[in-house]
């Protein structure tokens, strides 16, 4: 079992509410970092100092926050009304077990049970205006006892791995991107870089890239590299399109994205080292999406980035599933890529 | 002029890959330049430097990108889907031919479609590139191509691919040979990068340079076609003076500056309001602690088509503007 996976995954950490996260974080980085700080939007920067070799400064940057849900009211009937925080479907929520403010009260998204819906009813899909979430409380002093409006919810999904004869997978919610947070601590217990390294455990990416944004400022890095999960999409499917990325065929590499065209330097570093190195890789469909690459590059005068993820199926749901050997190899490709990043790949 | 437009708009440059571009600019600019530089993102910085006491400094962008095309799927039988790189309209694809940076040629087909008064989206156009399978296919996911299209001048009126915006970096170099040698304020000509997916680039740029004054040099759009949107803008009556588009309003001190100076020196000018899109001046106006910010438009046909038509006389009236506003006193 990966603990560092399965820890990180059942922790909550909802967009602008990372305390949880970023504490356990803290605890698991202590004893491999010179320093750490917080900064007043909550990103976590931890240095890991270098041997000296190289006057490099190279921040790596992995989201913290996942996606969840927020109580805007507390109805009369003791029902929670709720927005969601960071992009989804409606037809993921319903049905789904949440837990509740600071105190983890367990709660359901409740769905009308099939005997008593409509047959008109079967085909639609629910809004999320019209669910709730069920605490179970009578009614709404009940239910202020233990919520308040403005207490964060998030889903509940025990880690758990599985041995297919496919390879190894691990199913899980928010790998989207505690993935890219366990794979960054493996990269701070590990030998020394040449260079600095400056961790970037970042807040807010869900609602707009908004942490990455200041800490990219604020450590201003010769050059950087985003830890993420992306979307897989590789089903079976009767026509020949893209599968975006698909399980268990290495890390992804992005080209561009809605928000970013890679620096094609590290791009071709990247691929450089995965051949190197033999380690299998993918490059991932460029079009839309957006990771912290986005407010990266262009903070403060412009820092050149790249971006590796792991390929998760069913991202932005409670329930994701990753192949635990993409997992493993985007540790090993971050890891070569970063001892073999010299000044003359981003300097110009 | 026509052989420096020439070598731009046929250079390879889509948003993201503007290297070929600026190895074809820098030499042409260096001879002119105190320092010359390349920024992280790829910006090309061109500083001359001022000859007075506490000079202003003054950023001019022109970008160096085009739009484009990057592969997203390479199909068994070696086709390959595509996504767009910057603002692509579905209705220029067709019959058209895209050039990938290794030379490889492609020519753009479309899924079969029954009702030919539609245009498919543009998920629904493939590049053939000759190519029989994946393994044969010279072209991998993530690689770039612009559209391929010629030069050709005609009188007047000059036609190609990328006028937006080699011909604002044509006014840029052509501006800085032309400079006095000393001037009065602190110049950077930025040539800039990802213009057409962001006004990245320039964004970058501004926040290192922090001008006080900024000029963007790109084409506009006109009203001079049948059936046209209504704008007052003709090819061949000027250089357009920016007031506004959607994303900047100018500095009036600065539209009324770049006035004064046109009709000083008896440059042909319009005024120029654009409803939609936007240059460089977007982010420089915004960048640090904000700056006076401007356009000066070249006015241009069909643009983000393969075939972006201006003409020589508007290309020239621009030069002489931009040498008019930076070699004289800047008050606003």
């Amino acid at each position: 079992m990966n603990e560092l996976l399965r820890q990180l995954t059942e922790a909550t950490g909802v967009s602008g509410a990372e305390k949880e996260v970023r504490l356990l974080i803290r605890d698991l980085i202590a004893d491999h970092v010179d320093e750490w700080s917080v900064d007043t939007m909550g990103n976590l920067l931890a240095t890991r100092r270098g041997t000296g070799e190289s006057d490099l400064r190279v921040m790596v940057d992995a989201h913290m926050d996942e996606v969840g849900l927020l109580v805007v009211e507390i109805e009369g009937n003791g029902m929670l009304k709720f927005v969601t925080v960071g992009g989804f479907d409606d037809r993921a929520l319903l049905g789904k077990v949440v837990q509740v403010g600071p105190q983890k009260v367990t709660g359901v998204i409740g769905a009308r049970a099939v005997h008593l819906l409509k047959s008109n009813e079967y085909s639609k899909v629910v809004k999320r205006d019209a669910m709730r979430i069920d605490i179970g409380a009578k009614n709404k002093d009940a239910a202020a006892g233990k919520v308040k409006v403005g207490d964060y919810a998030a889903f509940v999904t025990p880690y758990e791995e599985s041995s297919a004869p496919g390879g190894r997978t691990a199913i899980g919610k928010a790998f989207d991107n505690r993935a890219g947070c366990a794979a960054l601590i493996e990269l701070l217990r590990g030998e020394r870089y040449p260079f600095d390294l400056v961790a970037a455990f970042t807040v807010q990416e869900e609602v707009g890239l908004r942490g990455a944004e200041v800490a990219a400022y604020r450590v201003r890095p010769d050059a950087a590299l985003v830890l993420e999960c992306t979307p897989a999409f590789d089903l079976p499917n009767e026509k020949d399109v893209s599968p975006n990325v698909a399980l268990g065929q290495g890390p992804s590499i992005y080209v561009m994205d809605a928000r970013t065209m890679q620096d094609p330097r590290l791009v071709a570093h990247l691929t450089r080292t995965a051949d190197a190195h033999a380690i299998p890789y993918q490059i991932r469909q460029p079009g839309g999406g957006g990771t912290n690459t986005g407010a990266i590059q262009r903070a403060a005068a412009g820092i050149p980035v790249a971006t590796i993820a792991v390929p998760g199926r069913y991202a932005h749901t409670p329930t994701l599933m990753i192949s635990l050997d993409d997992y493993d190899n985007v540790v090993r490709l971050a890891d070569a890529a970063l001892r073999g990043l010299t000044a003359d790949i981003v300097r110009r | 002029m026509n052989d420096l437009i020439r070598s731009l708009v046929e250079a390879f440059g889509p948003s993201g890959f503007e290297d070929a571009v600026r190895d074809l600019i820098r030499p042409l600019v260096e001879p002119h330049a105190d320092e010359v530089s390349v920024d992280a993102m790829g910006n090309l910085i061109v500083r001359k430097r001022a000859a007075g006491e506490n000079p202003l400094k003054v950023m001019i962008a022109a970008h160096m990108d085009e739009i484009g095309v990057m592969a997203t799927h390479v199909t068994a039988e070696g086709f390959l889907r595509f996504t767009n790189i910057g603002g692509v309209g579905p209705h220029t694809l067709l019959g058209g031919r895209v050039r990938f940076a290794d030379g490889t040629l492609g020519v753009i087909g479309a899924d079969r479609n029954d009702d030919r008064s539609a245009i498919h989206p543009l998920s629904k156009h493939f590049i053939d590139v000759g190519a029989t399978s994946r393994d044969d296919c010279p072209v991998r996911v993530g690689d770039a191509a612009h559209f391929e299209r010629p030069f050709v001048a005609q009188g007047h009126r000059l036609t190609a691919k990328s006028m937006d915006d080699r011909i604002g970096c044509v006014v840029a170099i052509e501006a800085l040979r032309r400079l006095p040698a000393t001037v009065p304020h602190d110049l950077y000509f930025v040539f800039s990068v990802q213009e057409e997916v962001g006004t990245r680039g320039a964004e970058a740029a501004a926040n290192r340079i922090l001008p006080d004054v900024g000029i963007a040099l790109d084409v506009t759009l006109t009203g001079d076609v049948p059936e046209a949107r209504s704008m007052s803008v003709r090819l061949g009556d000027g250089p357009a003076i920016k007031v506004r588009d959607s994303g900047m309003i100018a500095h009036t001190g600065l539209v009324r500056l770049m006035r004064q100076r046109a009709e000083e020196a008896g440059i042909t000018h319009q005024m120029e309001v654009l409803d939609g899109g936007s240059t460089d001046a977007r982010p420089m106006q915004v960048a640090g602690p904000g700056c006076a910010a401007g356009c000066i438009s070249i006015p241009c046909r069909y643009v983000h088509t393969p075939s972006e038509t201006v003409d020589a006389r508007d290309v020239e009236g621009a030069v002489q503007l931009l040498v008019a506003v930076l070699s004289n006193p800047i008050e606003l």
